[in-house]
């Protein structure tokens, strides 16, 4: 029946064009830039102006149909958001034309409205209305919201005494209760301690359930199987895939793993750090060769490349690793206590200059999946300094047959290690 | 199931360059979040000030003293005999009214950036809104004039039912203004500067102070052209027994400025506020 059912949401075709300024130029014009700009323009007919078009999307067409829930994946400044606001109408697309069936609520921004100075009780009245619910609608499920937002106690303080958790609870719970036909999401999760965001998860499994149509964005690949059916991975502005949510993950995921292995900068200038460290390559080695593919028997080495920037400072140098979900699998820092070498530099005063640390992943550890690596490299003991965000690189574990002679379905897990077991006989005698 | 809910929703058609669609449906169906809005401001106007609505006095009262003093006690400027304090006071209604609105409105739309960036709603719905706060602060000035004339045992008649039409005049050229002003204010923020400038010029050049009888006859057309002078005159008039006279052809000229700068303005912030979002 689902098949025959018109889509909810059609788009065909979709696009949104900006045009860039020059850099120095502020976002708004002042009049006065106005009209020296076209006095300028008077003069220089002959040049036309120069300004650059940039598509932050492009080409985007896609069916939705009543109920379906649609990921929404890819890089930071893929257009993601600026899809779910051509589609909440926030903004106009360029070109292209999108239909829609049904009441579309968004939400792009846990709390919007709310008004710091107004009490929880007020911002609940005041966000669900901008949120488009109805008066009735909000008195009704009141009670509901409070409850959820744990906030009973606060109703009638300003929300600006209130904590971000508590914050970011209430203004989730009011747009949790929205009951429209659609409901485009942005990445809202991302926000609470651990617990509230599972609930907030198990909330919109909720909504998912009760045949609502979900257009959600998020970075945390896990929500995103979980939750959807459907995904459409966005490259640069360009549908990249759309399809099964799974397929678009692991392909979303894999994606980084077309950069050989070897991410490296040419210069401090252009290369990601801070005032301390500056990274100049992360690599991946396995069997002696840089790729991004490696053999689940091999032992894996990922190398990464640095300058010292400062004369005499300490340095501790770190790893995470993410599986294709963006869950951390593990950290792993130069510090001796976590070090099974002994790694001379490892917090000894340093000269400047170009350094590399080798960390080395044993053979038969990890699953065959996707995983991209984070960098940390910090000048205290105590702290770790992200480098450049989320996969400097990314690689992937390839199957050998190794550990699958015995049982040759997929391994479950993040990582496939292989133990010590052993087994005695303890008493041989018949029950 | 699915399929008998997508008949009766009406299909929504976004498309490149074909502005919004369904704009009076759309006002419509938004009308709650116009009156939130507007109590949003008002509590939040009354919430920080430790003398709350005492404020929306104090403001004109002072202007009141001060203009008293100035052009009937020292200027010895003609009010026909109408006690000075309530021949400002009278003029003050309208012109606090429309500086409040003008000025609120022209920075409604900045002043509300996260929910133009974050959320879909008829725009027209800010300037509008932001409004309501002055209109409730006009209330409260009226009773005050009411209490003062009585105090000067010089009550109304009834021609204080047409206040509601020069109010009525008095918000269109507001919002007018200030439909202009808050499309502007988000391209070039030159109007910021420009429209505290313009209020504080206009209370000179309006009629609030003085009657504006004290304007020669041959240049009162000239002078109606400041839509504020037909609206001023008309409070007047309605207020003091009719003994303000209106000037009748400027009342004519104020009023179809007054209708073209709402009619231009309306047009202008609907052709403008399809980019708003992107630019704001």
């Amino acid at each position: 029946m689902s098949s025959e059912t018109e889509p909810i949401i059609r788009a065909n075709g979709l696009g949104k064009k900006y045009l860039l300024r020059h850099q120095s130029r502020p976002r708004y014009e002042t009049l006065r830039d106005m009209l020296a700009g076209n006095a300028k323009r008077l003069l220089q007919k002959a040049t036309a102006p120069k300004r650059e078009e940039f598509w932050a999307l492009r080409d985007i067409s896609f069916e939705v149909k009543p109920g379906d829930k649609l990921g929404i994946i890819g890089r930071n400044g893929a257009g993601k958001t600026t899809l779910l606001k051509i589609l909440s109408r926030i903004t106009e697309p360029s070109e292209g034309r999108a239909e829609i069936r049904g009441r579309v609520a968004s939400l792009l921004e846990v709390g919007t409205g709310f008004h710091p100075e107004l009490t929880g009780r007020e911002n609940i009245f005041l966000n669900g209305a901008i949120l488009g619910m109805r008066r009735a609608e909000i008195r009704r499920k009141f009670d509901e919201i409070v409850a959820f937002a744990e906030v009973e106690k606060f109703l009638d303080t300003p929300v600006k005494r209130y904590s971000s958790g508590m914050y970011v609870r209430l203004a989730f719970s009011v747009a949790a209760h929205l009951e429209p036909e659609i409901l485009l999401i942005d990445e809202v999760l991302a926000v609470g301690d651990a617990e509230f965001q599972k609930k907030c998860l198990g909330k919109m499994g909720d909504v998912a359930k009760q045949g609502r149509t979900i257009l959600f964005i998020s970075h945390n690949m896990g929500a995103i199987a979980n939750l959807c059916s459907h995904a459409i991975w966005l490259d640069k502005g360009k549908m990249a895939f759309s399809g099964n949510s799974h397929e678009a993950i692991s392909k979303y995921v894999s994606q980084g793993a077309k950069s050989q292995g070897e991410m490296a900068w040419t210069d401090i200038e252009s290369s990601p750090g801070n005032e301390n460290v500056h990274i100049k390559a992360v690599r991946i080695r396995s069997a002696g060769e840089v790729s991004a593919n490696v053999l689940i028997d091999k032992e894996i080495e990922i190398e990464i490349d640095y300058w010292n920037l400062k004369q005499g400072q300490p340095l501790y140098v770190g790893i995470q690793l993410r599986d294709k979900l963006n869950s951390i699998v593990f950290v792993s820092v130069n510090w001796p206590s976590a070090n099974l070498l002994k790694d001379e530099w490892a917090g000894k005063p340093r000269p400047k200059g170009l350094y590399r640390s080798t960390c080395k992943i044993p053979a038969n550890f990890l699953n065959n999946e996707g995983y991209s690596v984070d960098v940390g490299i910090a000048n205290t003991r105590d702290e770790w300094q992200d480098i450049q965000g989320n996969g400097v690189i990314f690689f992937a574990v390839h199957e050998t047959g190794e550990m699958k002679k015995e049982y040759s379905k997929g391994w479950a897990g993040v990582v496939r290690p292989k133990f010590a077991w052993a087994t005695s006989l303890l008493d041989e005698d018949k029950l | 199931m699915a399929a008998a809910s997508a008949r009766t929703t009406p299909l929504l058609i976004i498309e490149a360059g074909k502005g919004r669609r369904q704009f009076f449906r759309d006002l419509w169906n938004y009308r709650e979040l116009f009156l939130f809005l507007s109590w949003r401001d008002i509590l939040v106007r009354y919430k920080q000030a430790v003398l709350g609505m005492a404020w929306s006095l104090l403001r004109p009262l002072l202007t009141i003293a001060v203009f008293s003093l100035v052009f009937g006690r020292l200027a010895k400027l003609p009010s026909a005999g109408i006690p000075y304090p309530v021949l400002v006071f009278a003029a003050m209604l309208p012109w606090q009214l429309f500086a409040g609105a003008l000025g609120d409105s022209s920075n409604s739309l900045l002043g509300n950036t996260h929910l133009i960036s974050k959320i879909y709603f008829p725009r027209l719905i800010i300037p509008v809104s932001s409004v309501m706060v002055n209109l409730l602060d006009f209330l409260i000035s009226l009773a005050l004039l009411l209490v003062l004339m009585a105090g000067y045992g010089y009550l109304p008649d009834a021609r204080i039912l047409f206040v509601p039409i020069f109010l009525l005049l008095a918000l269109l050229l507001a919002l007018g203004c200030g439909f202009w002003f808050s499309a502007l204010n988000v391209k070039y923020r030159d109007f910021r500067y420009i429209v505290p400038f313009v209020v504080q010029f206009g209370l000179y050049i309006s009629p609030v102070g003085f009657s504006s009888a004290v304007i020669p006859e041959r240049w009162r057309l000239l002078y109606s052209l400041n839509p504020l002078v037909g609206i001023i005159d008309g409070f007047r008039w309605s207020l003091l027994r009719g003994k303000a006279e209106i000037y009748w052809a400027g009342f004519w000229l104020s009023l179809l400025l007054i209708l073209l700068v709402f009619a231009s303005g309306l047009i202008y912030f609907r052709r403008t506020e399809r980019y708003f979002a992107d630019v704001i």
